[in-house]
């Protein structure tokens, strides 16, 4: 669906994004993730042909965004960070003109508009001025516009920027709901908001792609095939370390709390360890209250994978 | 040519849902309607054919002034509002929205025309005036727009700062206007080079109730000079 190939923006000198490269099937549910100024929303508005790049190839759908930007248009719901909504205009007027705008037939528009404002919850307000709508709802329409024609490729630039939790929470149910009908590029800054809905992860930084893959895949690169287990224990913390040390394949420990005689750590290992640590810790007589293996937060694997970046 | 008119229908219909335009059209209409009362009403006893003729001198200046400040908001608040990324992810050429908007600056400029159309009548309801030519002296006023509309669309491709669009609109507006003060301080055939450049020259035959070709084809290319200069800019910003 989406073929990018050495993309290069520059604004003035400075370079926004280096020699990108990914590919995206169609189907896919794709978070592009990235710290602000990281070069998310350049990258986006190159795939929405909103902003033409500076060198590469970017293709979507076979066509090309400088040849045939036109073509990719006609396959494409974007909405940039900020909703881009006439306030002076309904909201079924506004999606009635962008339907028109975006081709979609004169005696079909009515039907569509209807239908995006069932599946967006924007029903109730058909009839009222954009104006007078909350942050929560004003993305909404941003999200209707972007899908009213039903596009192949839906791309989402920060859609959970300044929500509260609450319509966080519905904003990502609304986008889970459009899993399977569409190809959905979605960008944020906050991952927990995302890691939810996305099948992949593009972490950019700096302008490049730093790491991709599945976030299973991102935790494995940042702390190990094993991933990372946590023990809850009762005991001498001295033992427990030298114990969780002793294991094979073990490759860090570290204590993450001590009140009392309970101890928690972090394991990190190149395998799943986790029946060698509990045989480990009853021989050492430490008590295993709890065992959990974790990929770790996915905000630790970031900042492991932009501060191995910084650090190279 | 649909995605011109949708472009056009909905900037027309910002027109009339804010206040903008209303404030813009009455504040000219007002000193319209005063530089009628103390020009072109005032003094000697005239023809009914010269105070038509003194009121579409008046006219095109404010006419011009009106269309030019009309264009302001058409493309500097869409970049101001960032709504313009939905123009710029849609199928739609840039010319198509260059179009679109500058219809919509010329369609609202014709409530402003219909308004002053209350001053002609009044002379027409004391005196003899000849329909034809106010009709072609209102074609003038048109064209004239058209010119003003133009130069206020390509400023604002230029800026996302309102004021900033209407101060350029405003001083394209002067320079062309300045051409014709020139004209009376130089000589042939300096004289006729820079005549050919002043849009008042090119407007009085109209004034007089004479619409001639040549006259239609200048406001005709400056507007699209300034129409494609505009388009230019809009291209121009997908790759800044």
């Amino acid at each position: 669906m989406i073929s990018v190939e050495g993309l290069t923006k520059y604004y003035g000198e400075n370079a926004a994004i280096k020699d990108l490269a990914f590919k995206i099937s169609k189907g896919e549910v794709i978070g592009f993730l990235g710290l602000n100024g990281a070069g998310k929303s350049t990258t986006l508005k190159v795939l929405g042909c909103v902003l033409a790049p500076t060198s590469g190839r970017v293709t979507v759908d076979g066509y090309d965004v400088v040849e045939n930007p036109h073509e990719i248009r006609k396959r494409i719901g974007y909405l940039p960070d900020t909703p881009p909504l006439y306030d002076e205009m309904t909201v079924g007027g506004y999606l009635d003109f962008v339907a028109r705008l975006r081709g979609v037939a004169p005696h079909d528009t009515a039907a569509r508009v209807k239908a995006i404002e069932e599946k967006t919850g924007l029903s109730a307000w058909h009839e009222a001025p954009i104006a007078s709508l909350s942050h929560g709802y004003r993305q909404r329409v941003g999200v209707a516009q972007a899908l009213v024609h039903n596009p192949q490729l839906l791309i989402l630039d920060e859609p959970t920027g300044g929500l509260d939790p609450v319509q966080i929470v519905e904003m990502r149910e609304l986008i889970k709901k459009l899993k399977g009908e569409h190809t959905i590029l979605i960008s944020s800054h906050i991952l927990s908001e995302i890691s939810q809905i996305v099948d992949r992860l593009l972490i950019i930084h700096n302008g490049e792609i730093v790491a991709q893959g599945t976030e299973e895949q991102l935790a494995g690169e940042a702390g190990g095939a094993g991933g990372v287990i946590e023990l809850q224990l009762a005991g001498n913390a001295q033992k427990a370390i030298d114990a969780a040390k002793a294991v094979p394949q073990v490759s860090a420990v570290e204590m993450t709390k001590l009140d009392g005689d309970r101890v928690q750590l972090q394991v990190k290992a190149a395998a799943d360890v986790r029946p060698a640590l509990v045989r480990a810790m009853v021989a050492a007589q430490v008590d295993v209250l709890e065992v959990k293996k974790s990929h770790g937060r996915l905000e630790d694997i970031f900042l492991k994978i932009t501060q191995k970046e910084g650090a190279a | 040519m649909n995605n011109v008119l949708l472009i056009a229908r909905r900037e027309l219909a910002a027109y009339l849902r804010t206040m903008l335009g209303y404030i813009i059209v009455a504040v000219m209409l007002f000193i319209l309607g005063v530089l009628f009362n103390a020009w072109a009403m005032s003094g000697t006893a005239k023809k009914s054919a010269e105070i038509i003729a003194d009121f579409f001198t008046l006219a095109s200046g404010c006419t011009l002034v009106t269309s030019a400040v009309l264009g302001m908001p058409l493309l500097a608040r869409e970049r101001e509002k960032g709504t313009i990324q939905l123009l710029f992810s849609a199928p739609v050429r840039d010319w198509e929205i260059i179009l679109g908007k500058y219809l919509s600056a010329l369609v609202f400029l014709m409530v402003y025309l219909g308004c002053s159309f209350y001053m002609p009548l009044l002379v027409m309801a004391y005196g003899k005036v000849s329909p034809g030519h106010l009709a072609a002296g209102y074609l003038g006023l048109l064209l004239v727009g058209s010119v003003g509309a133009a130069f206020g669309t390509f400023a604002s491709a230029l800026t996302k700062n309102q004021l900033v669009a209407v101060i350029i609109s405003l001083v394209l507006v002067i320079a062309l206007t300045v051409f014709w003060f020139v004209a009376r301080i130089t000589d042939r055939p300096l004289t006729d080079a820079v005549t050919a450049m002043a849009w008042y020259a090119h407007f009085t035959p109209f004034g007089a109730g004479l619409v001639h070709l040549k006259h239609v084809c200048y406001f005709a290319l400056v507007s699209f000079v300034a129409l494609f200069a505009a388009t230019r800019v809009l291209e121009a910003r997908r790759w800044t």
